[in-house]
């Protein structure tokens, strides 16, 4: 009886206890979100402000990208409002929290089209929780660009019929494992070739099928293919496998977390040669992982390298570096800067804030000068764009080249 | 040659495997509980070491002792808080316990420091060796040599002392042992604390080995180090060791072979094939059970 007793006492303290937690963990959601969802300016009417709203990632596990989207496209609002607005009308943003998560991410856009009437969104940062908008914004017909979601479904639906009000800035997975392929054969000059892919995502696997259709192309052979899931630890039996055909080059496309441990253990085996992926592994953690010498000689391809000498991108790293405390601009910010200046250009040249007139005005889009390179839109709403070649030098990014599509 | 690297591969996974299993089995053997919590006792380990190395710019091997230390103790307040309690509970009730007390340590260790990785620092200057050309590198050897030494370490202990003497007794029947004059609840201490050590020394080499950890990282190893135990015959100690090697080398052979992406179902198919041909493992006697 006793020791029933004692048991009871103990079931409810651990009861509090994880109570105690989930309201501690209550909170501080609450308290990130409340944050996030703020509006800038006053209650000003539609006439002399162009509403455009942002649903982002600013909290929740990839909240880096969309806060860095945010910042970008802050400092673009600023200045176009300096220099006068869109036709003398500043714009508005309006940023809304979207947590990281699907169904948050169509709650949000559901908000900014029916409550705060925005004429154009900014969409998350990330691809899944951009599609779980794009039916909002068909339905509404508020164009939405999103910054940085590369995969293709976001504009042309698996049936191939295009999204009439997606757009985006920046451009198409499959597209990463071209400018790969191609600098694999022109610069590096490689034949042989391994692939080791991220066989749970299917932005690893679209850069892996265009790798191999454009290297083969191109007179080179892939000499063996080898896969891995997210979240592995071990990866040395595949990387044997791999070792064993001596390729000359190996791509990888995949993302920093386990790129990193890749990379590593590649070196630590005894592969030497170089070693390439996409944006995947634009990450400061990547560097701790692999440390910085495993690195060298290891390729990414990328939106934008703040190192390009170009005097667009130069003046913009100098305007944000002023707004931001000497931090320089990373691809995310980059993009969502861009991202606004090609939602106003659209305003501007289809002269209204009518939702199917911007969007008219988006698919229209040609030679348009952004910081990450000049774009013009293709039919499938995706832009026709440059991807910049980055080097690992002693665990930092240094700018290779440009390649044009 | 690339048959014998992959059987190197495989012996140095193994043993990390084997380390956690040991803490399995030794658990299973003397109080019939399967201690889920035992991954995540490998996790904190982890997590000390990389803070021991960090942070207080320990080496290696005071990191190592002092994840042990630490890990000893808490596998024994575990066994305190958790499990002491529910010792004449359903077996059930107990295994459900530890499935919560394990979710509370991974989850109470993002509440504090986040679900991110960490990296582990460099602690060795990593050698490669080419024995008949066969890369073994400096890391890998001495995985193996400190968890053959470990693993020598403990059949010195179950065999050979006191505290061994009394674990095995319990093991077998408690009530008896209590009546010879056994501390049984100090010897079911004694076990956890070093089962737990073992898998904090589990968890520091992983770290060392494969760099990336995290909150979550003891859920797969775990999950493969029981597989492990029940290969080699779950409660026996000498199975657990033997079980994690096989296990480690099969992972490892599966991938060599071009199935990569299977690793991990050939692990789970080991599991169910041994559930339902050998359920006592590879050095399990067929004992019938006692009615």
């Amino acid at each position: 009886m006793k020791e029933n007793k004692k048991l009871k006492k103990f079931g409810s303290l651990l009861v509090a206890s994880s109570l105690l937690t989930g309201v501690l963990a209550g909170c501080g959601a609450g308290g990130d979100s409340s944050s996030g969802s703020s509006s800038s300016g006053g209650g000003s009417s539609d006439g002399d402000t162009i509403k455009i709203g942002a649903n982002l990632e600013l909290s929740g596990n990839v909240a880096s990208y969309g806060s860095s989207i945010a910042v970008g496209a802050e400092l673009a609002v600023k200045e176009i409002n300096d220099k006068g607005g869109i036709d003398g009308k500043k714009i508005e943003l309006i940023k809304v929290d979207n947590k990281s998560e699907n169904s948050e991410a169509t709650a949000a856009a559901l908000k900014l089209a029916t409550q705060d009437k925005v004429v154009a969104m900014l969409a998350p940062a990330t691809s899944g929780n951009t599609v779980a908008t794009v039916q909002i914004a068909n339905q509404n017909k508020i164009p939405i660009v999103t910054g940085s979601g590369t995969s293709p479904i976001i504009t042309v639906n698996e049936d191939g019929s295009v999204n009439e009000y997606a757009f985006r800035t920046c451009f198409i997975d499959p597209f990463q494992g071209v400018v790969a392929a191609n600098f694999a054969s022109n610069e590096l000059k490689v034949k042989n070739v391994a692939v080791f892919a991220d066989n749970a995502s299917d932005y690893a696997k679209g850069l892996a099928k265009s790798f191999k259709e454009t290297i083969t192309a191109n007179g080179g052979t892939v000499v063996e293919e080898e896969a891995y899931v997210a979240k592995d630890t071990d990866f040395r039996t595949q990387l044997t496998t791999i070792k064993s055909k001596n390729p000359d080059f190996i791509f990888i496309p995949g993302y920093y977390e386990e790129v990193g441990l890749i990379v590593k253990q590649a070196r630590e085996m005894g592969i030497t040669v170089p070693l390439m992926g996409a944006d995947g592994w634009d990450s400061p953690t990547l560097v701790d992982l692999a440390g910085a010498k495993a690195l060298n000689n290891t390729f990414i391809t990328n939106h934008y390298s703040a190192e390009d000498p170009d005097a667009k991108i130069q003046d913009f790293v100098k305007a944000f570096k002023a707004a931001n405390g000497d931090k320089a601009p990373d691809a995310f910010n980059a993009l969502g800067y861009d991202s606004i200046y090609y939602i106003a250009d659209a305003i501007k040249r289809a002269g209204s804030t009518d939702g199917e007139a911007i969007k008219n005005a988006l698919a229209g889009t040609k030679d348009l000068s952004l910081v990450t390179g000049t774009f013009s839109v293709d039919k499938n709403h995706n832009p026709i764009k440059s991807a910049t070649v980055l080097e690992f030098k002693d665990g930092k990014q240094v700018f290779n080249s440009k390649v044009n599509p | 040659m690339e048959w014998i690297q992959q059987l190197v591969n495989g012996v140095s996974l193994g043993s990390i495997y084997a380390l956690i299993a040991l803490g399995y089995t030794m658990v299973y053997g003397i109080i019939k509980l399967i201690n889920f919590a035992h991954g995540d006792v490998f996790m904190i380990g982890a997590f000390i070491g990389f803070y021991a190395i960090a942070e207080w710019q320990l080496g290696f091997f005071p990191a190592l002792l002092l994840a042990m230390a630490l890990c000893a103790v808490f596998g024994v307040v575990i066994e305190r808080i958790a499990y002491k309690r529910l010792r004449n509970a359903t077996r059930i009730a107990a295994l459900i316990t530890a499935i919560g007390v394990s979710l509370l340590i991974e989850y109470t260790t993002i509440f504090f420091r986040g679900a991110q990785p960490a990296a582990y620092p460099d602690v060795f200057a990593n050698k490669s060796f080419t024995i008949l050309g066969v890369q073994i590198s400096s890391t890998s050897i001495l995985i193996l040599s400190v968890a053959i030494i470990l693993m020598v370490l403990l059949q010195f202990i179950v065999h050979k002392t006191k505290i061994g003497k009394a674990m095995r007794a319990v093991s077998h029947d408690v009530d008896a042992a209590r009546l010879m004059g056994i501390n049984v609840d100090n010897t079911i201490s004694a076990t956890f604390a070093i089962g737990s050590a073992l898998a904090g020394a589990a968890g520091v080499i992983f770290g060392v080995y494969y760099t990336k950890i995290d909150p979550l990282m003891g859920v797969i190893p775990g999950v493969k180090a029981f597989i492990a135990a029940v290969l080699g015959g779950i409660g026996i100690i000498p199975g657990a060791m033997v079980g994690g090697m096989l296990l480690g080398v099969v992972e490892s052979l599966v991938s060599a072979l071009g199935f990569s992406l299977w690793r991990d179902a050939a692990a789970f198919v080991i599991l169910i094939l041994i559930l339902i041909f050998r359920p006592s493992g590879i050095f399990g006697k067929n004992a019938r059970e006692k009615v």
